[in-house]
């Protein structure tokens, strides 16, 4: 974000700036979103490596632990719930979450065929 | 000692191939020799150091990005050229079949992954930020991550050729065929680690354009107001950032299986090849949508330019865009109708298909309408564009013949496909990028290209265009299939082949009418004084040809779409000249060698990961991290450009 005028934010196309603003995130929350996205890759990981469950309700568990990785992603990293303009972020989001559905549902309705042919 | 070094020259330099691997060897070598020898004559190394290589200017990226495509485009076509060869005749010994393997590979992943992106990418640079009325892209420092990403990468994989051998897969690279199992050579690494890497700055683009284009707009600049390219950038931008982790997933997920001994992809321990398919064309449909719609976008700003007329429909040309960016997203099933995914599946699919063509539709009649009584000019972006029309309207209907899922399953795989996909692909990004390419020439390089010139290369071109596919259609019908080697005499198949062969040939002669052109215009072009040459429409023109590094000495007020255009009518271009007093000191981004110093570690990491030596590896992952921490510790990543400075160049360039 460099070449914008010193003194005259020019409207829309002043570019925010994160290391001068000061808008304070605290490292904490970085450490807390670090350490609950390693709990929830270990669990996933133990849970594959130790065949504790099932087949079918281990991928249901590890889908909803995905779903919580996603939501530390956003919520402790990228910070969806701040900043200021419009709300571009919303709809990049929304349209994430079509895609992500579309392509995850979608390959496992394509991929049923495989186990007709097992 | 010397059974030693023979032992290595064969199986690293594969010396026992024979001549050809020699003479490509000594030509690679003259080349470097020649390079080297120039820069040192004309004392230049420190020139290409500060000037280049360590560049974050956007319009300098852009021209590294266009020299690197062109390269590319040479390179792929000569594939295409040994391809084409080796068909003309049946039963030819040209090319044996290991060989035509690996070069049909490289010529697919060249020209989509180094050619046409980086064509792309050429554009984005060049003309984006000029066309919002920004100084530069949102993050330039990434930019210039990105592009020495994207070159080591496209050197990895090209290095191939004569350090270890080519990839012989196909550019699909389907396993099983591509495990180790059946591939053991390194050729598949390099595919697998060139793309990997290149991906990275592909998706870093894609990011980088998406906040410029959403953040950097002059004030005034709406979304409604801006240019028809830069909603196109937005378009693919979009689709870059949703389709890559799909490739780079797969192509992870592919190299795990082949240097970590994991089972993705083999049958063995649940693996499953046909998911490699799956998630390859998640992200390789909207891959042709993301090279395409940059090119949807030159066309708009070409028959506006060169029509003399608004864009007509520009509502629907921006909602047909948005469209396809989605629709695109939902159609990676037809590449493998065939794999029986069953009739549910595929009828889907199929109707997608056959909708992702409505748009695309509406944007034809678009152009065709503005075009409709306006006064055409007919210079070389415009006779590409013209060219353009029906070719991909050709290309589209028969892709809406190959979306009939249970028709697909006569067509699939055959020489029918093969015309289709260079039909659109060449129709539509080849032609669209030589039409922007030539359009914003000369607010790159300050001059025009030449236009007799250009009009032989584009006669050549199309017209061999014309005569290498047309057959291919047939051919496909008669059940040629692709990626054959050889055929036999008695198929009927002999004459249509050696028409195509001869088409293909007119197409290089082509690009090398290309290639004389841009060489002779760099002293013979026609100057562009004005930096307005074609009597544009959008900011860029208002600016000189080169435009100054720090693009608008005062940033402009949009206060309407083509807005140039509507000044110069009303004779009010002074409003966009900067008055001294506008003029503040502007913030720029400093130079930095560790954009290309990181490009040169993934290079080595990259390198080690292909033979799995993993010293080497650990040594350029380490030189990646060590880039990526010296550049926190750099806190003073901009400097100020005094406001006299800049007055001082505005008079030079005669605008104040």
């Amino acid at each position: 974000m460099a070449t914008h005028e010193t003194g005259a934010a020019s409207g829309s196309g002043a570019a925010p700036r994160h290391a001068h603003s000061g808008d304070g995130h605290s490292a904490g929350k970085y450490v807390l979103g670090y350490v609950a996205s390693l709990v929830l890759t270990a669990i996933a990981f133990g849970l594959a490596f130790t065949h504790t469950l099932t087949p079918s309700p281990l991928v249901l568990v590890l889908l909803v632990l995905a779903g919580f990785q996603i939501l530390v992603q956003l919520f402790f990293f990228m910070h969806v719930t701040e900043g200021n303009g419009p709300a571009f972020h919303s709809v990049a989001i929304l349209l994430g979450f079509v895609f992500t559905f579309a392509v995850v549902l979608m390959s496992m309705w394509i991929m049923t065929f495989s186990s007709q042919v097992a | 000692m010397s059974e030693t070094l023979r032992n290595f020259a064969n199986t690293y330099l594969m010396w026992n191939e024979g001549p050809l691997i020699w003479g490509s060897d000594v030509l690679i070598l003259l080349t470097i020799i020649g390079i080297v020898g120039v820069l040192t004559y004309f004392k230049k190394w420190r020139w290409l150091w500060d000037e280049w290589l360590t560049t974050v200017d956007h319009k300098r990226i852009g021209i590294m990005y266009l020299i690197a495509a062109l390269l590319m485009l040479f390179r792929g076509g000569v594939d295409a050229e040994l391809l084409r060869t080796q068909l003309a005749i049946p039963g030819n010994h040209f090319l044996d079949a290991a060989h035509y393997d690996q070069i049909f590979t490289t010529h697919g992943t060249i020209m989509i992954l180094f050619m046409a992106m980086p064509f792309i990418f050429a554009l984005f640079n060049i003309v984006v930020p000029l066309q919002i009325g920004a100084r530069d892209v949102a993050f330039p420092y990434l930019n210039a991550v990105s592009f020495w990403l994207f070159f080591f990468g496209a050197l990895l994989f090209n290095i191939s050729f004569v350090f270890g051998g080519s990839p012989d897969a196909g550019w699909v690279s389907y396993p099983p065929l591509s495990e180790l199992g059946f591939d053991p050579g390194p050729g598949e690494n390099y595919y697998l680690l060139g793309i990997q890497i290149s991906g990275i700055g592909s998706i870093a683009t894609g990011i980088n354009f998406l906040a410029t284009i959403l953040k950097m707009r002059a004030p005034g600049m709406s979304l409604m107001r801006m240019p028809l390219f830069t909603w196109s950038v937005l378009g693919a931008c979009i689709m870059i950032i949703f389709a890559f982790p799909a490739l780079t997933v797969a192509l992870a997920l592919l190299l795990l299986d082949r240097v970590a001994g994991t089972h993705f992809f083999t049958m063995l321990h649940g693996g499953n090849p046909a998911m490699f398919v799956n998630l390859f064309w998640i992200w390789g449909h909207p891959e042709v949508y993301i090279v395409v719609l940059p090119a949807f976008g030159v066309f708009s700003e070409v028959v506006a330019t060169f029509a003399r007329k608004r864009i007509f429909g520009y509502a629907s040309m921006v909602s047909s865009l948005i469209l396809i960016s989605v629709i695109s997203y939902f159609v990676w099933v037809h590449h493998f109708f065939t794999m029986g995914a069953g009739p549910d599946v595929n009828t889907f699919f199929a109707i997608a298909s056959m909708a992702v063509g409505i748009p695309t539709g509406v944007k034809v009649f678009n152009w065709l309408f503005t075009m409709w009584r306006g006064r055409i000019r007919l210079s070389l972006p415009m006779m590409w564009t013209l060219a353009f029309i029906p070719t991909f309207a050709i290309g589209g209907a028969t892709g809406v013949m190959l979306a009939v899922a249970p028709a697909d399953y006569q067509y699939h795989n055959s020489y029918f496909l093969i015309a289709h996909f260079h039909q659109t692909l060449i129709g539509g990004v080849v032609f669209g990028m030589l039409a922007g390419m030539y359009y914003w020439w000369p607010k790159m390089f300050g001059f025009k290209l030449d236009e007799r010139l250009g009009r032989w290369a584009f006669w050549f071109f199309n017209i061999g265009f014309y005569i290498c596919f047309m057959p291919q259609y047939a051919l496909g019908l008669m059940g040629m299939q692709r990626r054959m080697y050889v055929y036999p005499a008695d198929m009927g198949w002999n004459t249509l082949n050696l028409v195509s062969t001869i088409g293909a040939y007119l197409m290089g002669i082509g690009f090398l009418f290309i290639v004389a052109q841009v060489v002779y215009s760099i002293r013979h072009g026609e100057r562009d004084l004005t930096g307005d040459p074609w009597d544009g429409r959008t900011l860029e023109w208002s600016l000189p040809s080169p435009a100054p590094h720090y693009n608008f000495a005062v940033i402009p007020v949009v206060t309407d779409r083509d807005m140039w255009w509507i000044l110069k009518r009303e004779g009010r271009e002074e409003e966009l000249m900067p008055r001294p007093e506008e003029v503040k000191d502007i913030h720029m981004p400093k130079n930095s060698g560790v954009p290309f110093l990181m490009g040169v570690c993934f290079f080595v990491g990259g390198f080690g990961v292909v033979f799995n030596w993993w010293w080497l590896a650990v040594a350029g992952l380490a030189g990646v991290l060590l880039s990526l921490l010296s550049r926190s510790f750099q806190y003073e990543e901009e400097y100020s450009l005094p406001a006299e400075k800049v007055i001082e160049t505005e008079i030079s360039l005669g605008r104040l």
